[in-house]
């Protein structure tokens, strides 16, 4: 049997040889379309590259466009006769670089087309186009690359570049190939998919010495790119143009969300960049000055800085306890200063006395209720309970994970929990009297400014957000993302939020410096969360929405070793929503204190000597 | 003196296979370089920047690596064949874990500037335990047991090897079945395998209702030949019922179960005109370069299409297009023949083997081998799916070349040796 076989498998594969055999036949000697196919004519695929879309401000004003530039080409195989010196004049390269260029271009293919200068702008290109016929084999591009109508958002607007090796070895589309042109960061990056559209493939006739001969079947075969979708973003340009004037100078940030929509109408990351640098023919250069800059202008303040968020917690944590049931708004707790200090103000405050005054103590006893809740009978079994309820309603705060906006590259802070503390504490038993000073926003919690603009708008909201985005439009549909229309609730009662918002009122009516943000005939409310440091200056920091009554705009401001919240940041949070709700009749009163700059009290000054 | 002359004759490598093994290495290389060649740049054969430059180095390391064999004893394979299959698999696991992706397909390990791909060592590693495994002296074939552990052995590597997303080299696996055939598995299993493929081309040809109202008509025809045997009858309704099934299967196969590109590919095949310059592009560019070659071809290093970038990985696997541009219909008769000539040598040498061990071997080095010269030379040609993978001995790459040396070399290591019987402490 098994002989048999083994003459059924040579058999088999002597048979496989001969149809291989005869195939070939076929469309060597018999066919002779592929004969012809060959010889005269060769079909060369060209890429159409398709205009990426644009970006427009929330009031339809232009931001990002493409402009035109060119690139010029050389065939190394059809180059004749060089003029070294002259084409260098011409194009304003050095020789050497000419050199290399040209070897790198044959080293890649001697009959294939290589760049051999880069991005001409249009005035650049005028110039040397009559010359160009001088200089046979090379040929011109065109392409385009982004321009800008404005020096702002730099850091939300983002910016392309040529895809890196590793962005090409990653793309698991097949999409892209070298030399392409792709989103490196912000909304470029966010929205490269929408933006890029499609190339369009044409089929032209080679010959074989590649001279063009037509369309391939008049164009039958012929795809058109098709352009990117252009986005309208949330931004109000004007607006955010005079927010970065504001922080000009200073380090930190400035975030505005429109409450009920969750659209952001200020992103300012200071100090930023003018978008235009990184765009075109200097972006090595440029990006290298930018990224050893030592005040970071590439670090996306509003979405990577960290902060501890300070006495802004003690709201969210009476809004916990108010829901938990463990205090009401007329529960009166002593300034007792034994634990924990205090700042002067009266012996004792019932809730909102407590938020106005930001009494340390109060918050102490308030979080020990939340978390002592005698769940369990064992004290630090209880804590451990106690600690993982209040922070899952932290969490629908918003707070210790990312938000979701559309920017890459965003931090989602830190609020800790128990595995934090066991590895914290090396798996020894741990109870709320280590861990107290999360109750007043210090301690191990840390925040990004967006997070802290959206707690602002939550309370302005009575309880709920829309993730905080920078896309109020796509163009196709004319919407943005279906994510950031879905409403994400705190699970608080709604009421208790009126004592927030009343505290909240009475902390810019009647604090001791928060009148910085108060306004003429607008109520604004505020909250100061001061950042202290070691050894610099407190950071300012400041969050406040307006009008009290239907809000229309939530704002969170930093400002880095700016001294107490309630002066710098205070002040810029003010003309901020006097500047948005009154467009040419804001007063900007405060204008001149925040332009000069000068925050820090002779104390403040003397202490880290500056 | 007798003696002796017979032991050195009877340890040396058959002359006729290890001919045929250089003479295609020899014109691999050769044509390595035609594919890579451009007048202009004028860079010698020698030259390590292009292909062929290195591709001596590969056959230098070959030489080396037959050398080694050729010491090694060649007791050793045997005892250690389950052993070099787990060291491959425990490779490919971990490539999964740590490979680089290279065009979609994880199965490489980067050491510097060089690869190397284990899935390409996976093959000989796989042939050699099921060797093992089938000339253990206590397993009988016709078990189903045997079969099933078989079936195992084969599937083990192919499955991680699909994972790593290269289907090319995991189909390659399916050739094992050519050994299995000869170790007495029943040829039913190959006519279902060609019953399936054929009725898969045909639903995505015909329209379905044609093909089922089809399948009904044969199965009553073939129920009413089978008489009265109710056996019989049985049998026919239910592989009519699971041919109905699969029909029906056939659309979530496609848009399911196979990647676009793989989509593309196999309607490419089918009907190679309806996409000619999208999923067809390749094979059509790889066809014309064939097809332009006539008779004699074009002559060496006088290629127009290859040399134009039309065809993707020229000097790997597509290198049979230069082959078929420049040297014609001749130069592919050659080609095959040779390849032809060396199978059938292995399939004798096999069966002239006194020890299971080396016959099950010897086939399953002629599957592999069998396998991806068909299967290469095919897809070229527009005859099957281009599934990558490369033509033994002669494209371009150092894994391939040092992997199917080592395949073959320890098959004729095994047969200089044919004459010594196995001795197991």
């Amino acid at each position: 049997m098994n002989d048999s076989r083994k003459l059924y498998i040579q058999t088999g594969m002597v048979l496989v040889g001969v149809i291989l055999l005869v195939r070939l036949f076929i469309i060597q000697i018999v066919d002779t379309s592929y004969k012809s196919a060959a010889d005269s004519n060769i079909i060369q695929k060209v890429i159409e590259y398709p205009y990426r879309g644009e970006v427009y401000d929330r009031n339809g004003k232009l931001l990002v466009y493409n402009s035109p530039v060119y690139d010029i080409l050389g065939v190394p195989k059809e180059i004749e006769n060089l003029d070294t010196a002259k084409f260098c004049r011409l194009f304003n390269i050095s020789k050497a670089d000419l050199i290399e260029r040209l070897n790198a271009a044959r080293k890649y293919s001697p009959i294939k087309a290589s760049k051999i200068v880069n991005l001409l702008s249009p005035e650049e290109f005028a110039k040397t186009q009559d010359y160009l016929i001088d200089f046979p084999g090379f040929y011109v591009s065109a392409r385009t690359v982004r321009g800008y109508t404005t020096k702002s958002a730099a850091n939300a607007l983002g910016y392309t570049g040529e895809i890196s090796k590793r962005q090409l070895d990653a793309d698991r589309t097949g999409y892209y190939s070298q030399g392409d042109h792709i989103g490196i960061s912000g909304l470029e990056l966010s929205y490269e998919r929408e933006l890029r559209g499609k190339r369009g493939v044409k089929y032209k006739l080679v010959n074989v010495r590649g001279v063009d001969k037509g369309s391939f079947k008049d164009g039958l075969y012929d795809t058109l790119s098709i352009p990117g979708e252009n986005i309208t973003t949330t931004l109000d340009i004007e607006l955010q143009q005079y927010a970065e004037k504001l922080l000009a100078g200073k380090v930190g940030s400035i975030v505005a969300i429109e409450p009920a929509t969750g659209e952001i109408l200020v992103f300012v990351s200071g100090p930023s960049y003018d978008p235009a640098v990184l765009s075109g023919r200097d972006f090595g250069t440029n990006f290298t000055k930018l990224s050893q800059d030592s005040l970071v202008p590439l670090f996306n303040r509003p979405l990577m800085a960290m902060y501890r968020p300070g006495s802004v917690f003690k709201i969210m944590q009476a809004m916990i306890g108010l829901q938990e049931g463990v205090i009401t708004p007329n529960t009166v707790i002593a300034c007792n200063q034994s634990v924990i200090g205090c700042h002067y103000h009266g012996p004792s405050e019932n809730l909102l006395g407590a938020i106005t005054m930001s009494c340390n103590p109060y918050f102490h006893q308030v979080l020990k209720r939340v978390v002592n809740q005698d769940v369990s009978r064992d004290t630090y079994e209880d804590t451990r309970i106690g600690l993982e309820k209040w922070r899952g309603r932290v969490a629908n705060f918003g707070f210790g994970s990312t938000l979701g906006i559309d920017l890459p590259n965003e931090k989602g802070g830190m609020v800790p929990n128990v595995a934090y503390y066991d590895r914290a504490y090396n798996n020894q038993p741990w109870k709320y009297s280590n861990i107290y000073s999360i109750a007043i926003g210090e301690g191990e919690n840390l925040v990004v400014p967006l997070q802290m603009a959206n707690f602002t708008a939550t309370v302005a909201n009575r309880g709920y957000y829309y993730t905080p985005h920078l896309v109020k439009a796509i163009s196709d549909t004319g919407k943005p993302r279906p994510e950031y229309e879905v409403q994400h609730h705190t699970g608080i009662n709604p009421e208790y939020f009126d004592i927030a918002v009343e505290a909240m009122h009475n902390v810019v009516e009647h604090g001791t410096g928060q009148y910085r943000a108060k306004l003429d005939d607008i109520i604004v409310c505020g909250k100061t969360g001061t950042v202290q440091n070691a050894n610099s200056p407190d950071h300012s920091a400041f969050i406040a929405f307006a009008p009290m009554d239907n809000p229309r705009i939530a704002v969170s401001v930093y400002v880095e070793n700016a001294g107490q919240g309630a002066r710098a940041a205070a002040a810029i949070s003010g003309l901020i929503i006097e500047k948005y709700l009154k467009g040419e009749k804001a007063k900007l009163r405060m204008e001149p204190y925040v332009l000069k700059g000068d925050f820090l009290d002779a104390d403040e000054k003397a202490k880290f000597n500056l | 003196m007798r003696t002796r002359r017979l032991s050195l004759t009877s340890n040396q490598f058959d002359w006729l296979a290890v001919s045929l093994y250089f003479l295609l290495v020899l014109l691999g290389w050769l044509n390595i370089y035609a594919a890579v060649y451009d007048d202009e740049l004028g860079a010698s054969i020698f030259d390590f920047s292009i292909n062929s430059g290195r591709q001596l180095i590969w056959i230098s390391t070959s030489v080396l690596i037959i050398l080694v064999i050729s010491i090694i004893d060649f007791r050793f394979y045997d005892s250690f064949a389950f052993i070099v299959l787990g060291v491959i698999v425990v490779m490919l696991v971990s490539v999964l874990i740590f490979g680089s992706e290279v065009k979609g397909s994880k199965s490489w390990f980067g050491i510097g500037a060089f690869g190397i791909q284990p899935s390409e060592f996976a093959k000989f590693a796989t042939a050699l335990a099921l060797a093992k495994f089938l000339s253990q002296p206590t397993i009988k074939f016709e078990k189903i047991s045997t079969q099933l552990m078989s079936l195992g052995i084969i599937a083990v590597p192919a499955a991680l090897i699909l994972l790593q997303g290269d289907t090319g080299t995991a189909m390659v696996f399916a050739c094992f079945i050519i050994v299995l055939y000869r170790e007495g598995l029943s040829p039913v299993f190959f006519m279902i395998g060609f019953a399936f493929v054929l009725l898969f081309i045909l639903t995505l040809l015909v329209n379905k209702l044609v093909l089922i109202i089809g399948l009904l008509t044969l199965g009553l025809l073939a129920a009413a030949l089978s008489g009265r045997n109710i056996k019989k009858i049985g049998v026919v309704i239910v592989s009519t019922v699971f041919m109905f099934g699969f029909v029906q299967s056939v659309d979530f196969i496609m848009n399911k179960v196979l990647k676009p590109h793989q989509q593309k590919r196999v309607m490419q095949l089918i009907d190679p005109n309806a996409d000619p310059l999208g999923a067809g592009w390749q094979v059509t560019q790889s066809k014309i370069a064939i097809g332009s070659g006539g008779l004699f071809g074009k002559g060496y290093l006088q290629g127009t299409q290859t040399k134009f970038d039309f065809v993707p990985d020229q000097s790997t696997d597509n290198i049979f297009c230069t082959v078929g541009e420049e040297h014609g219909w001749f130069g592919g008769l050659i080609l095959i023949a040779a390849f032809l000539a060396l199978l059938l040598r292995i399939t004798q040498l096999a069966e002239r083997q006194k020890s299971k061990f080396a016959r099950v071997y010897g086939y399953g080095v002629a599957s592999i081998l069998f396998f991806h010269f068909a299967f290469n030379i095919a897809m070229t040609i527009g005859l099957f799916p281009v599934i990558g993978i490369p033509l033994p001995f002669f494209s371009y790459g150092g894994s391939s070349l040092w992997a199917f040396t080592i395949l073959l070399f320890i098959f004729l290591k095994l047969d200089a040796h044919r004459m010594q019987i196995f001795t197991r402490s």
